[in-house]
């Protein structure tokens, strides 16, 4: 579905990505690792567009997406921390984007009923706090029924509850042969949603394994255990 | 691109500024037209006050927009719309808003007081510049991320146009009076916006009789309908350069 090939991209002298390849199939969920500042968000933010890379091109479906827009009503995007315009109403911003995309003809609207999000319809973007933010950021990502979602630290900033249903909704949307990437830092997490983990650190592929692959390999029961052993391991 | 127009639109209406500044322009016309004597006279005050605001506002409003709906623009550079089309509607939002402020505020005095070819061209010219001033503001709020750095080159560049660069231009005249210099002068008035707009009007007012011999050649030159034609052309020009400019930027560009 989705293929990096040889992305680079640089900051100034900060080398962010260097020589990124990676193949990411429909109907898993991918989860992207690594310590701060690896290129996590910047890797998200190539796939989107927002951020262009040096060298290195991004295939959807074998076509490139550098520059071209079309290909975005297929990406549902959650960002790390939602800007919005702050004196939008909630009501307004997703009244806004739906009817920008009103092409779209099913949308899905679970995640605003079951966060409840009717209730908050009035307030202002800027009154919200964050946790509430992401809730809409969510429901705005999920709303359009794409085959690719980019969540960017979902649960961050959400509490338990809200964090469950976040993770049903991904488990759910797996099941409907999407392809879903994560970015986290929260192992129990991952364990419990993802199918896939890639690593990256320094800008770097470290590792892309299934989960069930990188336990077999170290002989660990737990994810967090395992990807602890590899990195000592490589050191 | 008209939807996301709207939106932009419906933000500016909201601030209240553009009102605000329709109002104040309303008051400066009216009042300029019933002080001075003849509405010639009442034509060229305001032409001289609306050269100094109108691109200081436009720059400056154009500029603060700019920044202050970069969240705007991020939630819609993730949505299947094209960089340069956002970035034309936030441009043709803030320009056709500021227009209207202006086309209320001062072409509807104008049309009461003074309907003539002259007041048409005060009107034209500060529709122009509002379209220049508010292109400049977006090439100097594309450039840097900053938003203390973006207000600050749009400053300088209204201070540049506005007052520096007649300096410039009286300096050259003293120091090389003694060669003829019609023809520099001439090219030196297409280089600032403000100027082409300022002799367009001048011109056509009886006063340019009082320019002497430059003033005589810029009356052969601009007086004449093509002239004119050809000075809006050049204003056309100082558009389209810093629009091209900034989308040029902007789509290459990480947000």
């Amino acid at each position: 579905m989705i293929k990096i090939e040889n992305l680079y991209k640089s900051y100034g002298k900060l080398q962010v990505l260097n020589n990124v390849s990676v193949a990411l199939d429909v109907g898993k969920v991918v989860s992207i690792i690594g310590p701060n500042g690896a290129g996590k968000t910047t890797m998200s933010k190539c796939i989107l567009g927002m951020v262009l890379p040096d060298s290195g091109d991004i295939l959807m479906n074998g076509d490139s997406v550098l520059n071209k827009h079309a290909y975005r009503s297929q990406i549902g995007y959650m960002p790390q921390i939602g800007r919005y315009p702050e004196n939008m109403k909630v009501r307004q911003v997703i009244e806004m984007i739906r009817d920008i995309r009103l092409d779209v003809k099913e949308v899905d609207e679970e995640l605003i009923g079951l966060y409840g999000l009717q209730e908050m319809y009035n307030k202002r973007m800027g009154a919200l706090s964050g946790g509430n933010k992401q809730k809409v950021s969510a429901a705005l990502a999920f709303l359009f029924n794409p085959k690719v979602l980019i969540l960017d630290e979902p649960t961050a900033g959400l509490d338990p509850i809200s964090a469950e249903i976040l993770k049903c909704k991904i488990l759910k949307e797996k099941k409907n042969g999407k392809l879903i990437m994560i970015t986290s830092h929260i192992m129990s997490e991952i364990e419990e949603v993802a199918d896939e983990v890639l690593c990256l650190m320094d800008g770097k592929v470290k590792f892309h394994e299934t989960i069930t692959g990188l336990k077999q390999q170290t002989n660990e029961e737990r994810l967090s255990r395992a990807i602890a052993k590899i990195m000592n391991e490589e050191d | 691109m008209s939807k996301i127009i709207k939106y932009v639109l419906y933000d500016i209406v909201r601030s209240k500024i553009v009102i605000a500044y329709t109002l104040f322009l309303l008051l400066l016309s009216v009042g300029l037209f019933n002080l001075g004597g003849s509405p010639d006279k009442g034509l060229l005050s305001l032409l001289n006050l609306v050269l100094l605001t109108v691109p200081l506002i436009s720059i400056v409003f154009g500029t603060t927009h700019f920044y202050n709906s970069y969240e705007f623009i991020e939630l819609l550079v993730a949505q299947p719309i094209n960089r340069t089309k956002i970035l034309m509607s936030e441009y043709l939002g803030v320009a056709l808003s500021l227009s209207a402020a202006f086309l209320i505020g001062v072409g509807v005095p104008v049309l009461l007081f003074n309907a003539s070819a002259t007041g048409l061209y005060l009107v034209l010219t500060g529709v122009f510049i509002t379209f220049i001033f508010v292109a400049m503001a977006f090439l100097a709020s594309v450039i840097t991320r900053d938003k203390a750095k973006g207000i600050g080159i749009a400053l300088l560049l209204w201070f540049y146009f506005a007052l520096i660069y007649d300096g410039i231009v009286l300096f050259i005249l003293y120091t090389f009076g003694d060669y003829p210099l019609e023809y520099a002068t001439l090219v030196l008035t297409a280089l600032n916006p403000i100027d082409l707009g300022r002799i367009v009007v001048l011109l056509n007012l009886d006063v340019s009789a009082l320019m002497g011999y430059t003033g005589a050649l810029y009356k052969s030159i601009f007086g004449s309908g093509w002239g004119v034609m050809l000075s809006f052309g050049l204003l056309l020009l100082w558009v389209l350069l810093p629009v091209l400019g900034s989308r040029r930027i902007f789509s290459k560009r990480d947000l």
